[in-house]
């Protein structure tokens, strides 16, 4: 009866309610984003300044000795953590899936480390690892006498130790995961595949695991975002040491440099490279995951 | 009557001639059974040991932890190293224990738990039943935004809290972990409510009842179950932050894992790794607590928030 209302009006409630995500997504997850590229390409020191010096920020960063460790450390930190979460994850929740008694008991017990925070993780892994009292000291104690680990003052094992705890944080969340995508497949598969003979480990490889695909990418997606943001643990196991950066990642990097060294350019440009190795893992996911299913 | 009695007698002759019925029975002393609760066993020791040895280290004494196995129990059971944990371990100049980093992460984790479900729920409801035009770009942004490391948002975020006067400041955190607590949540509230039938919604706006009284009267109450998944998974994780409260606050309002961190790797001093142990227990705690009160409902919020990584 009354005319169309006018359009920025209509569903005001609605709009109102939404100002704390649009101002969220514009301001703070776009604006900081695009803020902090921009400025990845000026000298900005102690505070942040526009005069611009091109990709002289990234030519110091790839020219930067801790930078390369950086790099390094997380990629083979990030390449074993998710080949073992992965594998663990996957065989520990077949094992689940056994129709096991106690099944809530069991993984009670594997999930808890997830609801610690990786800081209590490392306190106590690092205690655990300790070589005057921990492990070390407990085998030698039973006699072999000869026995060394000692993995975090050790610069060529530290990342091992690393893994010990973060595996020990991660690997039950993974299991959940899979096991979740397991229960999601249909009985009747199993069915088909008994009365063909198909052996029960050749089921998994050949026809469970590749229907899995989803879940597998799902995994593999958090588990890799997880792991560019790799920084509680190592400040509170190593510090990013022993000897100054044998255990440095980038997000170290980053904190250190834009927060401690008082050389904000620096900070961005590693920031930036973190962004762009998030889209390398992100966008082809994206494209698979929501793209793929456009075209059929 | 003579029927119904014989009816059990019937049919358990009848399933007998056809044939045993369900799962072959298994001996429970199996090979197989062997193995599988054999390798279960031991992944369950592996993932215990951690728990037992904080707990056994911080019921020690100094002398026994310096002579010991990390692994035995105590011999002499002391509540010392709790005690010291929570009241006079020191970090830098501060001497009051950890009591000060707890109270630091409870008033931080409380309004940002209230406020971060707050604003997420009812921007889940705007996202299913009040859309509007942008509203699922904006949505997808905040999806994106939830993948993209931290580090690249740190600085500008210190900027915008500056400007508005919240830069070290617990409100201003409390404000930071509203905004990153935002893509998940959103998510899980809109998941949520698009399972609730949309013929409720249009039932009571046919009644007159507009965009809050939908809310708070039809989705509200119908959505109490994920509200607990939200609750639980927003404690956890803020208690269990650490570059935030670095970043965004000063020393003497450090939340409390921030505040461990510095007690247990502080350099100075020595080393009472009995009173470090006690102060891991009593920080991991809370979300312990949670987790092993919650049970299905925290597994049923981390699947949920599984894209926050």
């Amino acid at each position: 009866m009354s005319g169309k209302p006018v359009r920025l009006l209509r569903n005001l409630n609605a709009k109102i309610a939404a100002i704390p995500m649009i101002l969220t997504t514009l301001v703070v997850f776009l604006g900081g984003t695009v803020w902090t590229v921009v400025y990845s390409f000026t000298d900005s020191k102690l505070l942040p300044r526009l005069r611009w010096v091109g990709l002289d920020q990234y030519d110091r960063l790839w020219s930067n000795s801790r930078w390369l460790v950086s790099i390094e450390n997380l990629l083979f930190y990030g390449v074993m953590s998710m080949v073992f979460t992965i594998c663990m994850g996957f065989l520990l929740a077949v094992l689940m899936d056994q129709k096991i008694r106690h099944e809530d008991t069991f993984r009670t017990i594997m999930l808890y480390p997830f609801a610690l925070s990786f800081i209590v993780t490392g306190l106590v892994w690092q205690w655990i690892l300790n070589p005057d009292f921990g492990m070390q000291e407990i085998i030698r104690g039973w006699g072999w006498t000869s026995f060394s680990f000692d993995p975090l003052n050790n610069p060529d094992t530290v990342l091992y130790g690393l893994l010990i705890a973060g595996l020990w944080q991660g690997t039950g969340f993974v299991m959940c995961l899979m096991l979740a995508g397991l229960r999601g497949i249909d009985d009747d598969i199993w069915k088909a595949a008994r009365v063909d003979g198909i052996p029960t480990w050749k089921t998994y490889v050949v026809i469970i695991i590749p229907m899995m695909r989803a879940v597998f990418v799902t995994t593999l997606v958090i588990v890799a975002s997880g792991i560019i943001r790799l920084y509680d643990l190592v400040v509170a196991m190593t510090s990013g040491g022993p000897g100054g950066n044998a255990s440095q990642v980038p997000a170290m990097y980053v904190y250190d440099y834009m927060f401690q060294a008082q050389n904000l350019g620096q900070g961005f440009a590693a920031s930036t490279m973190m962004l762009l190795s998030v889209l390398i893992v992100l966008i082809p996911w994206a494209y698979l995951e929501f793209g793929g299913k456009k075209h059929g | 009557m003579a029927d119904l009695t014989a009816a059990p007698g019937m049919s358990t002759a009848r399933t007998a001639m056809v044939g045993p019925r369900g799962a072959k029975p298994r001996r429970m002393f199996s090979g197989r059974n062997i193995m599988l609760y054999g390798t279960l066993i031991v992944v369950c020791v592996y993932y215990l040991l951690p728990l037992w040895v904080m707990v056994m280290t911080s019921l020690k004494g100094m002398p026994e932890v310096r002579l010991g196995n990390i692994f035995a129990p105590p011999l002499e059971v002391t509540f010392e190293p709790w005690v010291k944990a929570w009241s006079s371990a020191c970090t830098g100049l501060n001497c009051d224990g950890l009591s000060r980093g707890f109270w630091n992460s409870v008033i931080i984790t409380v309004p940002s738990v209230i406020l971060s479900i707050a604003i997420a729920s009812v921007n889940g409801y705007a996202l299913i039943n009040w859309r509007f035009k942008g509203s699922d770009v904006f949505f997808t942004i905040l999806i994106f935004g939830s993948f993209i490391p931290y580090q690249i948002m740190l600085y500008p975020i210190v900027i915008l809290l500056r400007e508005m006067g919240l830069y070290g400041t617990l409100w201003g955190l409390v404000l930071v972990h509203s905004v990153f607590g935002m893509p998940i949540l959103t998510l899980l509230f809109r998941n949520y409510f698009s399972s609730i039938p949309e013929e409720l919604f249009k039932a009571a706006r046919v009644d007159g009842a507009g965009f809050w009284g939908i809310y708070f009267r039809i989705m509200l109450p119908m959505s109490l179950p994920i509200f607990v998944v939200a609750l639980i998974l927003q404690v956890t994780g803020i208690w269990n932050d650490f570059l935030f409260g670095v970043v965004y606050t000063k020393p003497d309002l450090y939340p409390m894992t921030v505040q461990l961190n510095n007690i247990v790797n502080s350099v100075q001093g020595v080393k009472e790794y009995n009173v470090n142990m006690a102060a891991t227990l009593l920080t991991g705690l809370v979300p312990l607590i949670i987790y092993f009160v919650s049970g299905k409902l925290f597994v049923r919020g981390i699947a949920a928030g599984a894209v926050k990584g």
